[in-house]
């Protein structure tokens, strides 16, 4: 091989390795991301069960019963509408009642949410930031947990 | 009154940063000896200026010196006194002096050791250090004062967020900041090429121990990070894939293809070009990952500046910085004349594919990160990108590379030769197979991962050891041969096949944990057991416990394995003052073998408390790996390479004085 043969091989395997790359990162992008909703945006998307997605809003008051074991149910809201939520797991220290949480799973066929992972803010001053951006969209930030 | 003086020491800081950047650069343009040489003590002037910023800022918080905003804000006095001090930089203001310290640490450190640059080098890459260091002080001085005063002082603080209060995180941004500020080094010297036009041999020995220190800075720090969020987050995992994590692995990518890449220019004085561009896009990264963590646009616990006129100014930084290396690259590039020529199939062909193979994995670790970010921009959509992403793009393109570790070292340069290379590697190859088949047998069901993880994690630290037993030529002769062989290796090449075995281990804990994991979620009331792997956890009761600024219950639980008690673990749920944040501490008993890992939950209905236990299986490799490539890293640093061999440019080739 003469040196410019050389050369191209090389840049050809490059650019081969590189392509299959960028397939592969286009093929997870499409089957792994998941879409952050809030329960009005549920009913206005009119979201099917199975789907896998994030929801978020805030812990209606009142709403957290306790199940058997370390089973729980509460509903999460954003004011407008509000969702059923399963969970079967330890809950984030931060879960409270009036406040912002952030859930991941499906709906099930009866409407319900199937958490499989519940993220709460990790501090008082923190609230995942997809979640504050919609409550403030929808005008039920509320600015008083901040900092002075 | 002190806190004035450090306030007054930063803006003191940021003018000689200013002179630091411009004077040198004119005068190594003007061939000025007498303006180059004032960049040294610029550089040390900078850093005591910084240093005594810094010392005034960590008195504030050890007294509790609550006028002091920012001290009000993340501190308190109950806090233990290591908290005080790490609380420093626990929070934005003051974790950015942190990064100019390290910065102006790393400048003062070239002044100081590089007696052995050429003084037109030097003076150009103190300016280049001078001129991130200017930007940084900039930011710092206009948006993001530690020193503000409040008036009147309270009496207390707010306290420091308690997940934080933690002796692994204390010291965990120290380190990672001393990587990614190294990486600094590495772009001024990759700058100052590209001014002077001219890289080879010299250059490349100058910037490798450079590039060697933030690279195991930034393994020691990115593993104390991982460390950290294993035990005190009390979710059992050990690394999440979240954005600043990324932020701070991404770099560590690029840095290891360079670490690598330099190689090739110091020894055989080609791919100069790319090690240059590599230099330019490992800081690139750095500065993007503070961008990330110290914007707000990530939803993150380091996330603590939600303040868009300071995300705007970093992005600011960060555009004039990358953009204008990357243009001064585009301009001169053309100039570096690469010289060695080698066939694919050589050593210098294989830290290509290595250099190729960690760039196309950051580019899908990168993608993943910002595709959300990007999204939200354009369509405003709502995604998240997580684990299954990156494991689905980022373990194929890595998995070919771990397969060619063992074999790069072994090929000669210029032209190499694999069969014999696999020749010398037929022991290693067999066990490793053997290594596959055994877990294939034991865990027929298991997914494929497992023996296909395990061979190559037994590949890699073999591969390693028969690197060494080739050179020192073991059982060839006489051991007393090979024992004065083995002393008389560099440095060096101890370092590389230990950062190489230690990668090995790493996988090894990183396989078995990712599919042996065992959890078990239990309601448990006092006197109760559950098994949990080999091992039984008997839930003994809880009482009130209480710390400085904390008061909590602890749950106390005795674990026993084969009927015989090994360990009594203490979980608890602390709420700590004055935030009233609750966290919980995890009950640890850890062993090479993996651990019993115990988090107490909530009360339940009954009378009993909810509670999460995992067995990790070879957890602690994944630490002991990385602990190991820190220590390889350290023994290449102090190769005699670096301490004796004053690398000089030939006189003969005397610059052409600039026009």
């Amino acid at each position: 091989m003469t040196r410019k043969q050389k050369r191209l091989s090389m840049i050809l395997g490059g650019l081969a390795v590189i392509g299959l790359a960028a397939g592969l990162v286009l093929y997870a992008l499409s089957g792994t991301i998941t879409f952050f909703y809030t329960p009005s945006d549920i009913t206005a998307k009119n979201v099917g069960p199975g789907q896998r997605l994030r929801l978020g809003g805030l812990v209606e008051e009142g709403s957290w019963k306790r199940g058997e074991g370390t089973l729980s149910q509460f509903t999460v809201t954003d004011t407008l509408k509000a969702i059923r939520v399963t969970y079967n797991g330890q809950l984030p220290d931060l879960f409270r009642e009036g406040q912002g949480v952030v859930a991941e799973g499906v709906i099930d066929g009866g409407g319900t949410f199937v958490a499989d992972t519940v993220l709460a803010k990790h501090d008082e001053n923190y609230m995942p930031k997809e979640l504050a951006d919609s409550l403030k969209e929808k005008g039920v930030w509320n600015e008083g947990g901040k900092k002075p | 009154m002190i806190a004035e003086i450090g306030h007054f020491a930063l803006i003191l800081a940021t003018g000689v940063a200013l002179y630091q950047f411009l004077v040198p650069l004119y005068g190594a343009h003007r061939g000025d000896q007498a303006l180059m040489r004032t960049a040294m003590p610029a550089a040390v002037l900078q850093l005591l200026l910084i240093a005594l910023a810094f010392a005034a800022l960590t008195h504030a918080y050890v007294v509790s010196d609550f006028s002091v905003e920012n001290v009000f804000a993340n501190s308190h006095s109950a806090k233990p006194l290591l908290y005080k001090i790490s609380g420093v930089w626990g929070n934005h203001e003051g974790s950015m002096v942190l990064w100019v310290l390290i910065l102006a640490l790393y400048g003062a450190a070239v002044a100081i050791f590089g007696h052995n640059l050429p003084l037109e080098l030097r003076a150009r890459v103190l300016a280049i250090q001078g001129s991130v260091g200017l930007a940084f002080l900039l930011f710092i001085v206009l948006t993001s004062n530690p020193f503000l005063r409040l008036d009147p002082p309270p009496i207390e603080g707010n306290g420091l967020n308690p997940i934080l209060q933690d002796p692994a995180l204390a010291f965990h941004p120290p380190f990672l900041y001393a990587g990614y500020v190294g990486l600094s080094i590495a772009f001024a010297f990759a700058v100052a090429a590209l001014i002077d036009g001219r890289v080879d041999a010299a250059w490349a020995r100058w910037v490798r121990p450079w590039t060697l220190a933030a690279w195991m800075f930034l393994t020691i720090g990115i593993a104390m990070g991982s460390w950290w969020a294993y035990y005190e987050l009390g979710w059992g995992g050990w690394w999440f894939w979240d954005p600043v994590e990324n932020a701070s692995f991404m770099p560590w990518l690029v840095a290891t293809a360079l670490l690598h890449s330099a190689i090739v220019v110091e020894k055989r004085n080609a791919l100069k070009t790319w090690t240059v561009l590599l230099s330019i896009l490992a800081f690139s990264l750095s500065l993007m990952g503070t961008f990330l963590v110290r914007s707000g646009v990530l939803t993150s616990v380091h996330a603590f500046a939600v303040d868009p006129e300071r995300g705007l100014f970093i992005l600011m930084i960060l555009c004039v910085f990358i953009g204008g290396s990357l243009a001064l690259f585009a301009w001169r590039a053309p100039l570096l004349k690469s010289g060695g020529v080698f066939t694919p199939i050589s050593r210098e062909g294989s830290l290509v594919l290595n250099n190729l193979l960690l760039c196309v994995a950051c580019l899908a670790v990168f993608t993943g990160t910002l595709y959300p970010l990007a999204l939200e921009t354009v369509t405003g959509a709502k995604i998240s990108v997580g684990p299954p992403y990156f494991n689905l793009t980022f373990g194929p393109i890595i998995l070919p590379l771990l397969l060619l570790v063992p074999v790069g070292p072994l090929l000669a340069w210029k032209r190499g030769d694999v069969p014999g290379a696999l020749r010398r590697l037929w022991v290693s190859l067999t066990v490793a197979v053997a290594v596959g088949l055994l877990v294939m047998v034991v865990n027929i069901r298991g997914p494929w991962l497992a023996p296909v993880g395990m061979a190559l994690a037994s590949w890699l630290v073999l591969g390693a050891l028969t690197d060494l037993a080739n050179r020192i030529a073991l059982f060839k002769g006489p051991l007393a041969n090979s024992w004065q062989r083995f002393t008389g290796l560099p440095r060096s090449a101890i370092g590389g096949m230990m950062a190489h075995g230690g990668l090995g281990i790493m996988i090894a804990g990183i396989i078995a944990i990712s599919l042996w994991k065992i959890e078990v979620i239990v309601a448990l009331k006092p006197g109760e057991q559950a098994a949990v792997g080999a091992y039984t956890v008997t839930f003994i009761g809880e009482a009130p416990s209480s710390g400085s600024n904390y008061t909590g219950r602890s749950g106390t639980f005795r674990v026993s394995e084969g009927g015989r008690e090994v360990a009594t673990l203490v979980s608890e749920k602390r709420e700590f003052r004055p935030s009233g944040t609750p966290t919980t501490e995890v009950g640890l008993l850890q062993t090479l073998l993996g651990d019993v890992y115990v988090v107490m939950g909530d009360a339940t209905n009954d009378g009993g408390r909810a509670v999460r236990m995992y067995f990790n299986p070879l957890v602690n490799f994944i630490w002991l790996g990385a602990l190991i490539m820190f220590f390889g890293g350290m023994l290449s640093l102090t190769d005699r390479r670096y301490r004796v061999g004053a690398p000089s440019r030939k006189l003969a080739i005397e610059a052409v004085p600039a026009e």
